[in-house]
């Protein structure tokens, strides 16, 4: 939902970011305002993925130049868990087993922690119980995934629901989707973007990063951008996702060519 | 290093049930020589640590369980019996119907035979056991018994030697935990065989908990008759000085043993895991997982040894050693050592020494947990993994369902 005069929640410029010494990021902008779904799209090694570790703020990667202002605050100077309790979530594209730990006991703490810095109150073992079953509802979620280590033994399709729903627990103003449909099928596809459909409002955005048209069949996005050399290279709204399902991104290496970078 | 002149006769004269063995354990520590680094097991050790345990005065008449009230309630049916190494842990008790005690001429026949057949008979904390025990809890169990919580104690600069002996006859199951507790710089020397006899199933835990500056020899023989079953879950943590070896022979084959452990060492704490697993007939199995966490300048070791020769044909054994390294100055050493003659086998083992992972840690934190909180988080489910699987629910029981370590300073 595109509004000229909505708030802006994340301004990203000229970013510029390394992983091990070697340069990904080469000077990304972006402005995604509130009720906006942006669809970041490109080939892989384009720097998709490490836009949103960045985001995320992963210690692996290296902010070398430019900024990222998160509701009007340097969102880089902030450490990840800072940045999950004021909002910012991404949904991993390869969400992480933890052998040993209780998924419902992680999804209380991480909501609490998030609850705290919404100044609501924190949820006790009962109340979230409750809570969590609630907001089962929206991934079609078994509840007897709770019971199991997170992530441990799920299926990819159960991994990325129990992503969303994080999501819907966590209630963010900025939630970065890593190449959510990979691993889907269709029904499970369906689930998950109907999650996402849910969960999006006036007040937050969504920035979904992914391969492929399919996933916009099923959420419409408000812009959509492709990335090439660790830039954005094009803007367009969401026709521009449907002519890449048609040409593919020959023209990326074209302008890239022309620009000397490929 | 050696034992100090006159350490041996200044003990109690033997006497009791024990006696030949007690003379027989004096002979061999005057005759053999104090455990030295230029034997392979013993090539790692703070032989130091080891040495003063002569320090300590042995177990004397007097028996301090004045923290029995925060030990935590019995689960229904089970049997707690106690042992410091001098009172008789059956004083007043009633044994339930199936449990009965092992005595005269059986006793002396079973004595020690499982200690040969996993040939540690002769090993140096053995006899030191045999040399200082007084006492011995021998057990025969017959059908399906209740759990017994064997719980040990030791404390005030004392050592306390213990020794247990349980006949598990064919077709019995039998759940059995161990608590080894221990403070005040005390030392616990022990020594426990289990003969599982055809059929048998004994689910076996051991959770030694020591106060930091407490030692602990732990020497436990396993022998297995065909059919059997037998599981061992062992935790320990806070021992300056500790070595558990965990010894288990398949006798015909066709049994199943599985071995899980869990060492905690942390500050300057060396803690040692031997374990020997030895098939001495065909389809005999071992699933074995090994786990350490080792904290600021603390050493922890692991040896485990799987032996299979010509005729445990058709073994299938797994070992696995995963190790957490949470400080640039502790040190961990993991060594399998496999011996397989029999050619028709199947034998796994694989080793890990890694730090906390950084994708686990960086996933957490970004749920909103802090570094801190999520380096605990992990280790608690790390723990978790081997805690769970002690019987009698002794992990919520005596930890609360979980162990407080420290020290992630990577």
């Amino acid at each position: 939902m595109i509004r000229p005069d909505a708030e802006p929640l994340l301004e990203i410029n000229d970013l510029h970011a390394s992983v091990e010494d070697k340069p990904i990021l080469k000077g990304v902008n972006l402005e995604v305002k509130a009720g906006e779904i942006h669809a970041v799209m490109g080939r892989n090694g384009s720097g998709k993925s490490t836009l949103s570790k960045v985001l995320a703020g992963h210690p692996a990667y290296q902010v070398t130049s430019g900024s990222v202002r998160y509701l009007g605050r340097d969102l880089l100077e902030l450490e990840p868990e800072e940045r999950s309790r004021l909002g910012v979530f991404l949904g991993f594209q390869y969400p992480i087993e933890i052998p040993g730990v209780s998924n419902l006991e992680f999804l209380r703490v991480s909501t609490n922690a998030r609850r705290e810095k919404q100044g609501k109150e924190e949820f006790d073992t009962f109340d979230f119980d409750d809570h969590v079953r609630d907001r089962l509802q929206v991934v079609q979620m078994d509840p007897a995934f709770l019971e199991r280590s997170v992530n441990e033994g799920f299926s990819g399709g159960e991994k990325k629901r129990n992503e969303i729903l994080q999501m819907a627990l966590l209630d963010p103003v900025v939630a970065i989707l890593d190449e959510t449909d990979s691993g889907l099928d269709i029904d499970a596809l369906r689930i998950v973007a109907g999650g996402v459909n849910q969960l999006a409002s006036p007040d937050n955005c969504t920035l979904l990063i992914t391969h492929y048209q399919r996933l916009l069949d099923e959420i419409t996005p408000d812009y959509v951008h492709v990335m090439g050399a660790g830039r954005i290279l094009r803007t367009g709204g969401s026709e521009l996702a449907l002519e890449l399902e048609k040409t593919g991104y020959d023209w990326v290496d074209q302008q890239l060519a022309a620009e000397g970078v490929a | 290093m050696t034992m100090p002149e006159g350490w041996l006769t200044q003990l109690p004269a033997p006497a009791g049930t024990l006696e030949p063995v007690q003379r027989r354990g004096r002979l061999a520590l005057s005759e053999h020589s104090f455990p030295s680094r230029r034997q392979e097991s013993w090539r790692l050790t703070d032989l130091k640590r080891l040495e003063a345990l002569f320090q300590l005065s042995l177990a004397d008449q007097r028996s301090d369980c004045s923290n029995v009230e925060s030990w935590p309630s019995v689960p229904a049916l089970a049997l707690r019996l106690v042992i410091d190494g001098t009172q008789d842990p059956l004083r007043g008790v009633t044994l339930p119907a199936g449990i009965s005690v092992l005595e005269g001429a059986e006793l002396q026949q079973a004595l020690g035979h499982t200690l040969s057949r996993c040939r540690c008979a002769s090993d140096w904390p053995v006899e030191l056991n045999h040399g200082v025990s007084q006492q011995i809890l021998a057990l025969r169990i017959r059908g399906k018994v209740p759990p017994i919580e064997l719980v040990m104690v030791a404390d005030d600069s004392r050592l306390v030697p213990t020794r247990v002996l349980l006949l598990v006859e064919e077709k019995s199951e039998f759940d059995f935990l161990q608590v080894v507790s221990a403070k005040g710089q005390a030392a616990h020397s022990h020594l426990l065989e289990i003969h599982l006899g055809q059929e048998s199933k004994v689910n076996h835990g051991l959770l030694a908990l020591g106060d930091g500056r407490e030692a602990l020899l732990a020497n436990l023989a396993v022998e297995q008759e065909t059919r059997s079953h037998y599981s061992l879950v062992s935790v320990s943590q806070g021992w300056s000085f500790g070595r558990l070896e965990p010894r288990v022979v398949q006798v015909d084959g066709q049994a199943s043993a599985s071995i899980h452990g869990l060492s905690v060492t942390a500050a300057d704490e060396q803690f040692a895991v031997h374990t020997a697993v030895r098939f001495e007939g065909p389809e005999g199995t071992l699933d074995q997982v090994q786990k350490t966490i080792a904290a600021d300048r603390s050493h922890s070791i692991f040896n485990g040894a799987i032996q299979v020769p010509r005729p445990a044909q058709r073994t299938n054994a797994s070992q696995l050693s995963r190790s957490l390294l949470l400080s640039g100055r502790a040190r961990i050493d993991a060594k399998p050592e496999l011996e397989i003659v029999a050619d028709d086998v199947r034998c796994t083992h694989g080793a890990t020494v890694s730090q906390l992972q950084e994708d686990q840690l960086f996933y957490l934190r970004s749920r909103g947990i802090t570094h801190s909180s999520a380096a605990a988080l992990l280790l608690r489910g790390y723990c978790k993994e081997v805690l769970d699987l002690l019987p009698l629910d002794a992990s919520q029981r005596w930890l609360g369902g979980s162990l407080q370590v420290g020290g992630v300073n990577p």
